[in-house]
C-alpha cells in the first residue's frame, strides 16, 4: 500500500538511477523534499547537482531547464503549486512547445512539468486552480494527468522519456490518501486512456482527483456507469473515449476547471461531430463555474460533487 | 538618464556631502555591534551575517548607538509602538493558534519582524500607500485597519473583503507581483503632480526570496527608470521557505539597488528605531521627487514559514536561538526601562491589555460570516454577463 505522492517518489527516484541524465530543479525540492514532500530524500540519494534547490522564480527555472536540455539533460520542473507556474508561463509557451518546430526537429524538448493541480485541500487564493486547458490549447504540449498511484508512478516515468515537453499534473488532494499497490509494470502507455470501471448505462469521462469522484458516483447511483479515466490530456486517446461512448450511447464530462472552453469543451465538440449517430443523449458537462476557484470554505459548492454527477445522469438518461 | 540616475544614488538627506561608497548608496554605515556579530558568527551562512554595514540605533541589549546619518530623537512614542509590537505578537500567536484549531486554513506568521513592520508603518504619511505581501500584519494593525479582514481571508470566508485600500492594498500571494503594482502607483502620483513633487509615495514590502522574481527586478528597473516616488521594503528574514538567502543573492540584498541606479540601504530589522528613521528618509526623498530607494531590513522569520511548515527540515535550533537574542520586542523593552519612559506596571497593564485583545480575536472569528457564492458570482467583473448570471441560477437551483 503506498500513496501517490510516495507513487511518483519512488518513480522519480528510479529515473534518476536510470540516466544521469535526469535532473530535477524547483523551489524547496531538495533539502525540504518539496512542500508536499514528492521529492523527499531525493536530494540526498543523488546530490544537489542532480536535485536542485533554485532560486524562486519560475520563470527562470523553466527557461534555465531549456538550456540545461539544449545541453543533453533530460530536466523534470516542480512548479510548487498551480497558481505559480503563470511567471513561468511565458517559456512554456513561447519557448518550450515550439524548440522542437522551431528547429525542424532538431532540438527535441525533453521536459517534464510537475504541477500539484486543483481543489479540495481548503487552501488560500492561487493554491487550487486546474490551468489544464491552457496547456492542452498550446500546439507542442503534451498534457498527462495521474488519478492514482500505480499511474502516477508509471507516468512519471513515461513523461521523463519522452522526447516532448510533457506537462504532469498531479492531483494533490490525492497525495497524500492510501493509493493502492503500484503495478508491477505499467497499465498502459503515456497517452492511454483507461477504464477505470466498466458500465453499460452512460460513461462518465473524468481525470486527475474527478476519477475518484466518478468512481464514488458511479457506485451510489442506480444505474451501470463506466468511469474512463481520461490520463492523457493532450494528446486525448479518442479511440478509448469513442469505444467506450459508443457502448453506452450517453457521455458526461466531469472537470473541476472553470465550465468555458475546458477540455470538456473539447471532448463534447468531438463526440458530438464523430459519434453524433451513436448516441441517445447530447454530451453533458459538471464542471466548476466560471469564476476564479472560491475561497476555502465555499470549494464544496464549486467543486462537482456526487449529487451533482448524479443528477446529470438523471438527466442524460431521461433523455 | 544616466546623469539623473547617478544623482539620485546620493541620498543627501541632511544636505550634507556623504561619502560616496555606491554599496551603500552614498551612506557609510557603522558595522554590526561585537554583541550581535560575536552571536552569529558560528553558525554558517544560513544566518546571511556577511559583516555588511548596517543601520542599527538600538543594539540587541537594548544599548543606544549614535548613527552618523541617522537618529531618532522623539523617544516618546516608542511606548506606543512598543504596545503595537506587543499588540501584533498576541494577533499573531492568537491566529497561529486558531489555524491549529482548524479555525483559520493557514496562517503565516509574522513572529520576529514585528520592528520592521511597526517601524515602516509608523513611517508613513496620510497619503502614502502600502502594498504588502501575505505576512504584514503588523503593518494592518498599526495602521488601524480592522484586523478581521485577515482572519476572514485566512479562514477562506471571502477572497479579500478588503477595507482601506487607499491606505493598505490587500494582500498578495504571488510572489513578488505587487512591487510591480507599487511601481505603477507611484508612477500616477508622480503623474498627477504634474511636475512638482509628488509628495506622497508607495512603500512596497516583498521578501528575500522575492528579489528573484522577474517582477521584483523589473519593478526595480521601471521604478528607476521613471524616477519614481516608491520605497521597496524588502523584509531580509533569511529564509524563502527551506531556502536560505544565501541561495538566492551572493551579494547583500540592498546592494541590489546598485546595478538599477537608486540608494540601497540594510536596516537592522529588529531595531524599530533604526527602522523608522531610514524609512522615513526613504520616504521623504521620494515624496520631494528624488525617486525610488530599497531598504533592505535584516531581520529573522522566527516561527515556520506557514502553519503547513516544518523549519526543523532546513534549519538549526541553534540559529533560531540565536536569533532569538536578537528579539526586536525584548530590545525595545528594555531600552524604555532603562530610561524610565516604562516600568513594570506599565508592562503589566500592558499584558492585561493583549491578553483582553487575545480574546477579542478569538470572539471575532466566531462571528466571521462566509461570502455567499451568489457574490462570487457577483463580483468577477464590474459588469455581469449574461452567461455568470445563468450560471449563478443554476447554481442557486442545484442548492433548491
Ligand atoms: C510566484 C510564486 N511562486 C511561489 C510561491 C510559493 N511561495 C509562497 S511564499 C514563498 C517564499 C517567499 O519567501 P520570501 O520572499 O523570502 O518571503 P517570506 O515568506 O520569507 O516572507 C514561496 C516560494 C508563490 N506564492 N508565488
Ligand atoms: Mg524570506
Amino acid at each position: 500500500m503506498t500513496t501517490l505522492a510516495r507513487a511518483i517518489n519512488s518513480g522519480l527516484h528510479r529515473a534518476l538511477e536510470a540516466d544521469p541524465k535526469v535532473l530535477l530543479t524547483g523551489e524547496d525540492i531538495g533539502r525540504l523534499g518539496g512542500v508536499f514532500r514528492v521529492t523527499e530524500g531525493l536530494q540526498e540519494a543523488f546530490g544537489e547537482d542532480r536535485v536542485i534547490d533554485a532560486p524562486l522564480a519560475e520563470s527562470g527555472i523553466v527557461g534555465t531547464a531549456i538550456g540545461l536540455i539544449m545541453r543533453g539533460y533530460r530536466v523534470v520542473v516542480e512548479i510548487q503549486f498551480d497558481g505559480f507556474v503563470y511567471p513561468a508561463f511565458d517559456q512554456i509557451v513561447t519557448q518550450a512547445a515550439r524548440l522542437n518546430y522551431r528547429t525542424a526537429g532538431r532540438q527535441g524538448v525533453p521536459m517534464v512539468i510537475r504541477i500539484p493541480f486543483g481543489g479540495g485541500i481548503g487552501a488560500i487564493e492561487h493554491h487550487s486552480e486546474s490551468p489544464e486547458a491552457y496547456f492542452c490549447h498550446t500546439p507542442g504540449l503534451k498534457v498527462v494527468a495521474p488519478s492514482n498511484a500505480s499511474d502516477a508512478h508509471w507516468m512519471i516515468q513515461q513523461a521523463i522519456a519522452s522526447p516532448d515537453p510533457v506537462i504532469f499534473l498531479e492531483p494533490k488532494r490525492r497525495y497524500h490518501a492510501a493509493g493502492g499497490d503500484i503495478d508491477d509494470e505499467a497499465a498502459a502507455g503515456l497517452h492511454d486512456a483507461r477504464i477505470a470501471k466498466s458500465g453499460a448505462d452512460a460513461t462518465l469521462i473524468a481525470w486527475g482527483p474527478s476519477v475518484l469522484t466518478c468512481l464514488e458516483a458511479a457506485k451510489a447511483s442506480e444505474y451501470d456507469l463506466e468511469v474512463l479515466d481520461l490520463r492523457s490530456l493532450s494528446p486525448v486517446d479518442w479511440p478509448s473515449v469513442y469505444a467506450s461512448v459508443a457502448r453506452t450511447r450517453r457521455a458526461i464530462v466531469v472537470q473541476e476547471a472553470p465550465r468555458t472552453l475546458g477540455l470538456g469543451s473539447e471532448l463534447a465538440a468531438r463526440l458530438h461531430e464523430d459519434l453524433f449517430y451513436d448516441m441517445e443523449a447530447p454530451v453533458l458537462r459538471v464542471t466548476g463555474y466560471d469564476i476564479p476557484y472560491p475561497p476555502a470554505r465555499l470549494e464544496r459548492e464549486y467543486l462537482p460533487s456526487v449529487d451533482r454527477i448524479l443528477d446529470a445522469v438523471d438527466r442524460s438518461l431521461s433523455a | 538618464m544616466c546623469q539623473a540616475a547617478a544623482q539620485v544614488i546620493r541620498p543627501d538627506a541632511r544636505g550634507r556631502a556623504l561619502d560616496d561608497d555606491p554599496s551603500t548608496g552614498g551612506v557609510s554605515f557603522r558595522p554590526l555591534s561585537a554583541a550581535d556579530a560575536g552571536g552569529a558568527s558560528s553558525l554558517g551562512p544560513a544566518l546571511g551575517d556577511d559583516g555588511g554595514p548596517m543601520v542599527q540605533l538600538l543594539d540587541a541589549s537594548g544599548r543606544r548607538w549614535p548613527d552618523e546619518h541617522f537618529d531618532f530623537p522623539d523617544v516618546d512614542v516608542l511606548p506606543n509602538w512598543l504596545r503595537d509590537m506587543v499588540l501584533a505578537r498576541r494577533f499573531d500567536s492568537e491566529a497561529t493558534a486558531l489555524q491549529r484549531h482548524g479555525e483559520l486554513a493557514l496562517w503565516p506568521p509574522c513572529l520576529g519582524q514585528e520592528a520592521a513592520q511597526v517601524g515602516a508603518a509608523r513611517a508613513l504619511g496620510d497619503r502614502d500607500v502600502a502594498f504588502p505581501s501575505y505576512r504584514e500584519h503588523a503593518v494592518v494593525l498599526t495602521l488601524g485597519l480592522p484586523y478581521r479582514q485577515l482572519l476572514a481571508l485566512f479562514r477562506g470566508c471571502d477572497g479579500g473583503a478588503w477595507e482601506g485600500l487607499d491606505r493598505v492594498r490587500n494582500y498578495q500571494m504571488i510572489i513578488g507581483a505587487q512591487t510591480l503594482h507599487a511601481t505603477g502607483y507611484a508612477m500616477g502620483m508622480q503623474l498627477d503632480a504634474a511636475g512638482s513633487p509628488p509628495d506622497a509615495a508607495t512603500l512596497v514590502f516583498h521578501g528575500d526570496g522575492a528579489t528573484s522574481q522577474g517582477d521584483v527586478n523589473e519593478a526595480y528597473l521601471f521604478a528607476a527608470s521613471r524616477n519614481a516616488p516608491v520605497v521597496f521594503f524588502c523584509q531580509n528574514n533569511q529564509w524563502a521557505i527551506s531556502e536560505p538567502v544565501t541561495l538566492q543573492s551572493r551579494t547583500p540584498l540592498h546592494r541590489r539597488a546598485d546595478g538599477f541606479g537608486f540608494p540601497g540601504i540594510r536596516v537592522d530589522g529588529n531595531d524599530v528605531l533604526a527602522v523608522h528613521a531610514v524609512t522615513t528618509w526613504a520616504l521623504e526623498r521620494a515624496r520631494r521627487g528624488e525617486g525610488p530607494a530599497l531598504i533592505e531590513a535584516y531581520t529573522y522569520r522566527m516561527g515556520a514559514h506557514t502553519t503547513s511548515d516544518d523549519p526543523t527540515k532546513y534549519r538549526t535550533d541553534d540559529e533560531s536561538r540565536a536569533w532569538a537574542d536578537r528579539d526586536p520586542i525584548d530590545r525595545l523593552a528594555t531600552y524604555l526601562k532603562a530610561e524610565d519612559l516604562i516600568d513594570d506596571a506599565w508592562l503589566a497593564g500592558l499584558d492585561a491589555e493583549a491578553r483582553d485583545f487575545g480574546a477579542d480575536v478569538r470572539a471575532a472569528v466566531a462571528d466571521l460570516r462566509d461570502a455567499t457564492m451568489a457574490s462570487l458570482f457577483d463580483n468577477v467583473y464590474a459588469e455581469i454577463t449574461d452567461e455568470l448570471r445563468a450560471q449563478r441560477r443554476e447554481h442557486e437551483g442545484e442548492l433548491a
